[in-house]
């Protein structure tokens, strides 16, 4: 696969306060996205993801360190127009209605009228705002603006797209919308560089993920390499059993009514659990294998960072 | 084109502040006001309208100029709408006309209506279209450029408030300037007098651009005089914006 995206010893540094004191923001991120994979950049706030994102979309300049978007230099009009971008929480021209904003953004890539008609209608369908295309941004809620700013972010029709947080603040509905598209995306060959701390959502979609803690990738690669796909241990709800004939079993939680959740280590040690209800004449509710999950890895290493 | 879809974006937004109309009101509640004190002068009383409405064009304008300008690009770095627009293939300069040109587009529309105003009770006073009043607001127009681009250029590093004064202070300063003038004939040859010329010729000279007393009072300008005013005009216009697009090139949008 080819090199999309290619960021080597990235630095960056910010004065802040009265005295104009140094920050080191980025210490040195190196990271490369491959075409056609969906790029989770995960870190806690305060991290570096937006500087980093900023950094390469010519909204800031690095001091030193060298990105290639498509092999162009990253501020060259070849690379902008190849690249898409959906900042965190977006706001936009509030006195312009959907159609007017996407029409506006179109002018700025020179889009044929004939073709830019037919664009901005299907943007419109594509992030389900067709109902609201005359009505003016400032009417907008956060999850329609969020979508509203998905679909000027692929007017260009761009083979990568930059998302930063775009599930922050939405309600679940608003989130499994924009996901949906993020995975449209995939399917359509797209690249897309993810930057969120909602975990469950990027594991979910992201083939490849870069942690990233106080300015330093501290981990990248596939999810798969990442996480262990070991079991941790089985969550085992269950009724009709004493808590005396469970000990040694694992740890036991008392749940709702007579429920009884017990966390088993070992693997012998479920079948010996599964028997014993069995005997008892008790019920098995459910039976959860753990694996590790992004979140225990996230956890570990913003802990150790 | 890139720069034509920002400028008529700006005009968009720019038209629908309020501040533009209250500053509009009060333009004509001026011109109309030098109609009372025109009745209330001994002497000739065209005269009087013409002076105090051409001072309101030139005094609104430039508030307009001001306040305006001066929230331009702080607005779109502050608001963060600026983010979606440099991500995309557009170069910065372009940006920058962009915002200008729609300020310009902006102030050249209110000066049309303030002028008909003007020109309206002008005309119920001497029933003939008066065309020499058309140059003195052209050149009022070419000023309006000027400090549109001023407050532009303080817009790109300044909050609103510090850019509206010191674009107020260019104003100030502009049209007081040529007292410097006098000054330095008057003083001896010395490091004094040295300094006060490399001062007169670095601050801005506003009244380059008034031609309002020698129009109402029917004196002859050569057109030499214009000519020097447009080609100052376009030239300290186009530095103030260079040095915009400088500045604005290098800044980081945190």
């Amino acid at each position: 696969m080819a090199t999309v995206l290619k960021i080597e010893n990235l630095h960056k540094s910010f004065k802040l306060g009265f005295l104009l004191k140094k920050k080191k923001i980025l210490r040195g991120i190196s990271l490369s996205v491959e075409q056609g994979e969906v790029f989770g950049y995960l870190g806690p706030n305060g991290a570096g993801k937006t500087t980093t994102i900023k950094c390469i979309l010519g909204l800031i300049f690095p001091e030193e360190g060298n990105i290639e978007i498509f092999g162009h230099p990253h501020l060259s009009p070849k690379a902008k127009e190849k690249t898409g971008f959906l900042p965190e929480n977006p706001y936009f021209y509030d006195h312009l209605t959907a159609s007017e904003f996407l029409d506006y953004y179109s002018q700025l890539f020179l889009i044929k009228k004939e073709e830019k008609e037919k664009k901005i209608k299907s943007l419109l369908r594509l992030v389900d705002l067709e109902r609201s295309a005359d009505l003016q941004l400032r009417k907008f809620s956060r999850g329609m603006l969020q979508r509203i700013g998905m679909a000027q972010a692929l007017l260009n029709d761009p083979s990568l797209v930059f998302l930063d947080e775009p599930l922050g603040g939405l309600d679940p509905l608003g989130r499994k919308e924009i996901r949906d598209i993020i995975v449209r995306l995939r399917d359509e060959g797209k690249t897309v560089f993810l930057s969120s701390h909602i975990l469950q959502d990027i594991e979910m979609i992201c083939n490849r993920v870069a942690i990233i803690v106080n300015g330093e990738i501290i981990n990248q690669g596939a999810l798969h390499d990442l996480i262990s796909e070991k079991i941790l241990f089985t969550e085992i709800t269950l009724s009709g059993v004493g808590e005396k004939e469970l000990e040694g079993m694992g740890e036991y939680f008392s749940g709702h009514g007579d429920r009884t959740l017990l966390k088993v280590f070992k693997e012998e040690n479920v079948a010996k659990v599964l028997q014993l209800v069995q005997s008892s004449k008790g019920k098995v509710h459910s039976l959860i294998p753990r694996t590790e999950t992004l979140e225990d890895l996230f956890v570990e290493i913003v802990k150790q960072g | 084109m890139k720069i034509k879809a920002i400028a008529l974006n700006t005009f968009k937004e720019a038209i629908r502040d309020r501040i533009l109309y209250l500053l509009l009101f009060f333009a004509a509640v001026c011109i109309i006001f030098s109609r009372l004190l025109a009745l209330l002068t001994v002497g000739d009383r065209i005269k009087i309208i013409k002076d105090v409405g051409l001072t309101s064009l030139s005094l609104f304008g430039a508030l307009m100029a001001i306040l305006m300008g001066t929230g331009l690009v702080f607005k779109e770095i502050d608001k963060k709408t600026i983010y979606t627009i440099v991500s995309k293939p557009i170069h910065r300069y372009q940006f920058l006309l962009g915002k200008f040109f729609g300020l310009v587009l902006t102030l050249f529309i209110m000066l049309l209506l303030m002028s008909f105003i003007f020109l309206a009770l002008v005309f119920f006073h001497t029933f003939t279209i008066e065309w020499e009043m058309f140059v003195a607001i052209l050149f009022i127009f070419f000023e309006l450029c000027l400090i549109t681009s001023v407050a532009l250029l303080f817009s790109c590093f300044s909050t609103p408030i510090l850019s509206s004064i010191f674009s107020l202070a260019f104003y100030l300063i502009g049209h007081t300037a040529w007292g410097l003038e006098t000054l330095i004939k008057k003083i001896p040859p010395s490091f004094g007098k040295t300094m006060a010329q490399a001062l007169y010729h670095f601050l801005p000279d506003l009244e380059n651009f008034n031609f309002k007393t020698e129009i109402v009072q029917n004196l002859d300008i050569p057109s030499e005089a214009f000519l020097y005013s447009v080609l100052y005009g376009i030239f300290y216009t186009l530095f103030v914006l260079i040095i915009a697009i400088v500045i604005f090139r290098k800044r980081d949008f945190i």
